[in-house]
């Protein structure tokens, strides 16, 4: 068929994404294989760094210690969040908005934070300190207990998911089979919610093998593997066995990843049009343990933050407890002072910005455009990649690929761009697949229509399309601009003197030992993530209500 | 040039599926011609062929007298009416509309008495502020309606437009079309699996089996001379027979000679007979009749169903009739009661297989 100007701005439009993901993702990792395999000097050496790392017992234990702490943390936080989930979706508990929110805490926080919170709480001048029996928070413990607390509202929202689309009717079937509730619960709940549990899992323990921030700060002398690539490439400048860690810390994540799709696909609409939807009936013991479990669980919570609260506005911990902004002048210490906080600002500000605009384009064109087939699948194959691929592994790409002379982009390395051009890739996915399913309900003969009318897909674009997704737009750039301010993985080795994060000014200032000004510029960034939050929450309500009329009969 | 529209050997396969085989077909200027067939017989992707949102894998269209047949849609001239509708929901009933017009570099009077002049046309004028969630399906389809012929289109395509409504909405609006479509003369092809829909609306039917036409013709001559065994299984109810030829006229059923109006050109042949010309009679010689048992008789207000068994050689053909409630004869049927049935000359129809 002869191809119209839209199906030439449509390829056009898949070439530039595509290109941005290639350039941003592929070739970076290419980078990073190819180091993996040279000596210092450049020159092929085969698989010999891998042999030296395998030989290595100290460094071959970190796989180890990695597995363990993950897997453990796994089990634990799936479980947690499972129980409230169900608490939330099962019971006839008040407040279940409350309880949400405070659910959602530890995603507008820095991982690192929790780790600083336990060390307040359990450390050597740590207020509960003799609960730990002896035992030091410093280590796996630490590890499990603030991986636990970070991974809890990602595998909470998943499972919430799963739990909501319970049918009615297999619950009534099972009641007037006369199955005991226990027996319901393995044959109806379980089974249903089964994809969403596993989905939790492998996002969990993604998470956490791939997380470098917690082991950073309570880890003590326990290593794995994320900490072994910083060691490698910050401590040794080592670069070749960074690049090897890096190379064999993508393998756990990358089959956590195909496993998820795999189980993902499986997962047909269980929920067809005829369910009835399952709506919880009082029960007196019930309801009264869950409302105490989801309060304890918020209490944890909420100690976590708060400690971290009061710890920053305090003179010196524990010895002078009166109360002192002096940990919020940033400018007096290591890590890049206030200015550090205002760069993060712009990377997150930049990364939401273009961030929404490349991805909620491509996604528009991989699902909407009538032609080229091929490459549109193409395009959402390479969207998918960035999840697989652990932030600090991308990073360290980053150095490999930018910071070398041949190449042309080499000018971006140290500056803002680099930054947000790493924040984006390596949070590409999620975004994708929220426009991906905003689009996928609109319907598909939109853009037929307007061919048949003769108006390009640009009026389409921005007189239809835009604006119905706006709700999903505002999601992506929100989810975008919170990541942006909490990761510390993917930018820890591109930052340039420049371009010091509050992230990473957290960590650094952990590491001098200023753990009071850490925790105050962790609690920096807990502010800004909630107030662009809550101001997101009140511009739906209030502002977006007005345009959206439509939506309402 | 004597059509408007015409559809030379179209093909298209899904990968190893073939969803269209040379289909040839021509449309007239004016005319309003339904599709119609059973789901998955390939009539949506005609349509889709037409408009150009899907291309055919060989074969040619032309439309007026250009060939469209590797134009992309936006280069094509006509409007389209989506099952679905596919309004926009933001924008309103106006802007819907009008979303047509505006580019055109029209000014804004000529537009709004566009608008207006459609609106009136069907009938939502107080409306046009509406969003589509606050209108009812049958004023959501006719704006789609309206949007579809605002731009004027030589050409309106129709993809089963009616079938997401009620039963009493969809009697309504097919007249609606019907009649707008005459006033209009515009040309029209409607795409439905709607056998009553497609006979009561369209000046000719293309009847669609497996991707392949079975037949175009005028309603009144798809129903009382169907060409093969689909076409009048389809259309109506229908008893299909095996028989064979005796002479150019006559032919031998259940080991019976009956005679035949339609001459008859192969050995083997299919015998089709419409329920409604079958006569139940009370004569026993006569030579065109032959006798049968009642097995069941289903009451259905104006007339009933008889379900008659004819034996012949062991062997048990089923054949379905309809008994008028005037008939005496018909009132004192009985469940296993043996009765001859007439079937004359002009009531056999042969059809190919």
């Amino acid at each position: 068929m002869i191809k119209s100007k839209d199906d030439y701005h449509t390829i056009f439009f898949i070439g530039i994404t595509a290109t941005y993901i290639i350039a941003t993702l592929a070739l970076p990792m290419y980078a990073i294989l190819s180091k993996s395999i040279e000596n210092k000097d450049g020159i092929f050496i085969g698989l010999s760094n891998y042999k030296y790392y395998f030989s290595n017992p100290s460094l071959f234990y970190s796989i180890y210690n990695s597995l363990f702490v993950s897997i453990v943390s796994t089990v634990i936080s799936v479980t947690l969040s499972f129980m409230f989930a169900y608490a939330l979706t099962r019971s006839c508990i008040k407040a279940k908005p409350f309880f949400k929110t405070i659910a959602m805490i530890p995603i507008l926080l820095p991982s690192l934070l929790a780790g600083i919170a336990l060390i307040y709480l359990f450390g050597n001048q740590g207020i509960f300190k003799e609960l730990m029996m002896g035992k030091s928070i410093y280590g796996p413990i630490g590890i499990i207990i603030a991986e636990v607390f970070y991974t809890f509202p990602h595998a909470l929202l998943i499972i919430i998911t799963a739990l909501s689309i319970a049918d009615a009717r297999l619950y009534e079937a099972a009641k007037v089979l006369r199955s005991s509730p226990i027996r319901t619960f393995f044959t109806v709940t379980i089974p249903s919610a089964k994809y969403g549990l596993m989905s939790a899992c492998f996002v969990v323990f993604t998470l956490v093998i791939t997380d470098f921030g917690i082991p950073k700060v309570v880890g003590g002398q326990y290593n794995v593997l994320a900490i072994d690539v910083y060691k490698q490439v910050i401590g040794q400048q080592n670069f070749e066995m960074g690049a090897v860690v890096g190379v064999i810390l993508i393998i756990p994540a990358l089959l956590a990843f195909i496993v998820d799709r795999i189980v993902q696909k499986k997962q047909i609409s269980i929920l067809t049009a005829r369910s009835v939807i399952y709506v919880p009936k009082k029960n007196k013991t019930f309801d009264l343990l869950m409302l105490l479990y989801c309060s304890f669980i918020a209490l944890i919570i909420l100690t976590i933050l708060g400690i971290c609260f009061y710890a920053s506005l305090i003179k010196f911990w524990p010895y002078n407890l009166s109360f002192s902004l002096k940990n919020y002048q940033f400018d007096l210490m290591d890590g890049g002072g206030w200015g550090s906080y205002y760069n993060s600002i712009k990377m997150a500000s930049y990364t939401a910005f273009f961030g929404t605009i490349i991805v909620f384009t491509s996604a528009y064109f991989v699902e909407k455009a009538r032609t080229f087939k091929t490459a549109r699948i193409t395009m959402h194959l390479l969207s998918m990649m960035p999840m697989a691929i652990p932030g600090m592994v991308l990073g360290l790409a980053y150095i490999f690929f930018f910071n070398n002379p041949n190449n042309p982009f080499n000018f971006i390395y140290g500056t803002m761009a680099i930054l947000v051009i790493c924040t984006i890739t390596h949070f590409y996915t999620v975004s994708h697949l929220t426009a991906i399913t905003a689009l996928k309900q609109i319907d598909n003969e939109f853009e037929s229509v307007a061919s048949s009318l003769k108006q390009s897909f640009y009026k389409m674009f921005f007189s239809v399309t835009v604006p119905i997704s706006l709700p999903a737009i505002f999601e992506i750039g929100i989810y975008f601009f919170v990541n942006a301010m909490t990761t510390v993985s993917a930018v820890v080795f591109i930052y340039g003197p420049k371009t010091n994060l509050a992230s990473v000014a957290v960590l650094n200032m952990d590491d001098a030992g200023d753990i009071a000004p850490a925790a105050a510029m962790g609690m920096m960034i807990f502010y800004t993530n909630a107030f662009v939050r809550i101001s997101y929450v009140i511009i739906t309500k209030k502002v977006l209500v007005k345009f959206q009329q439509w939506r309402t009969n | 040039m004597d059509y408007y529209l015409k559809v030379k050997d179209v093909s298209k396969s899904f990968g190893k599926f073939q969803a269209l085989q040379n289909t040839t077909f021509e449309v007239q200027e004016g005319e309003l011609v339904c599709i119609l067939g059973p789901s998955g017989c390939g009539k949506t992707t005609l349509l889709r062929v037409i408009a150009g949102l899907e291309e055919q894998s060989s074969g040619q269209i032309i439309q007026q007298g250009r060939e469209i047949t590797n134009l992309p849609p936006e280069q094509r001239d006509f409007g389209i009416v989506f099952q679905s509708y596919a309004l926009f929901p933001n924008l309103s009933v106006k802007d819907n509309i009008t979303f047509g017009l505006k580019t055109r570099k029209q000014s804004t009077k000529i537009i709004e008495q566009r608008l207006s002049e459609l609106l009136s046309l069907i009938g939502l004028e107080y409306h046009k502020n509406k969003y589509p969630s606050q209108l009812s399906g049958g004023e959501q389809q006719r704006v789609a309606l309206a949007r579809a012929l605002a731009p004027s289109p030589g050409l309106l395509l129709l993809d089963e437009p009616l079938s997401a409504l009620d039963a009493k909405v969809r009697q309504f609006l097919r007249l609606e079309i019907k009649n707008l479509q005459k006033k209009l003369g515009v040309t029209t092809i409607m795409v439905t699996h709607d056998q009553e829909e497609a006979l009561s609306m369209a000046d000719r039917i293309i009847l669609m089996n497996k991707g392949v036409i079975e037949q175009i013709d005028t309603p009144q001559d798809l129903y009382s001379k169907p060409q093969t065994s689909f076409v009048a299984d389809f259309i109506g109810k229908t008893n299909l027979f095996k028989a064979t030829k005796k002479s150019d006229h006559s032919l031998m059923m259940f080991g019976q000679i009956f005679e035949c109006h339609q001459s008859i050109n192969h050995n083997e042949i299919i015998v089709a007979v419409r329920p409604e010309d079958i006569i139940i009679t009370e004569e026993v010689s006569n030579k065109d009749t032959i006798s049968g048992i009642v097995k069941e008789i289903e009451f259905l207000g104006s007339y009933s169903i008889g379900l008659i068994e004819i034996n012949h050689n062991n062997q048990r053909e089923n054949l379905i009739c309809h008994l008028p409630l005037d008939n005496n004869a018909h009132n004192n049927l009985k469940k296993n009661s043996v009765v001859n049935i007439l079937l004359s000359p002009q009531s056999l129809k042969i059809v190919n297989h």
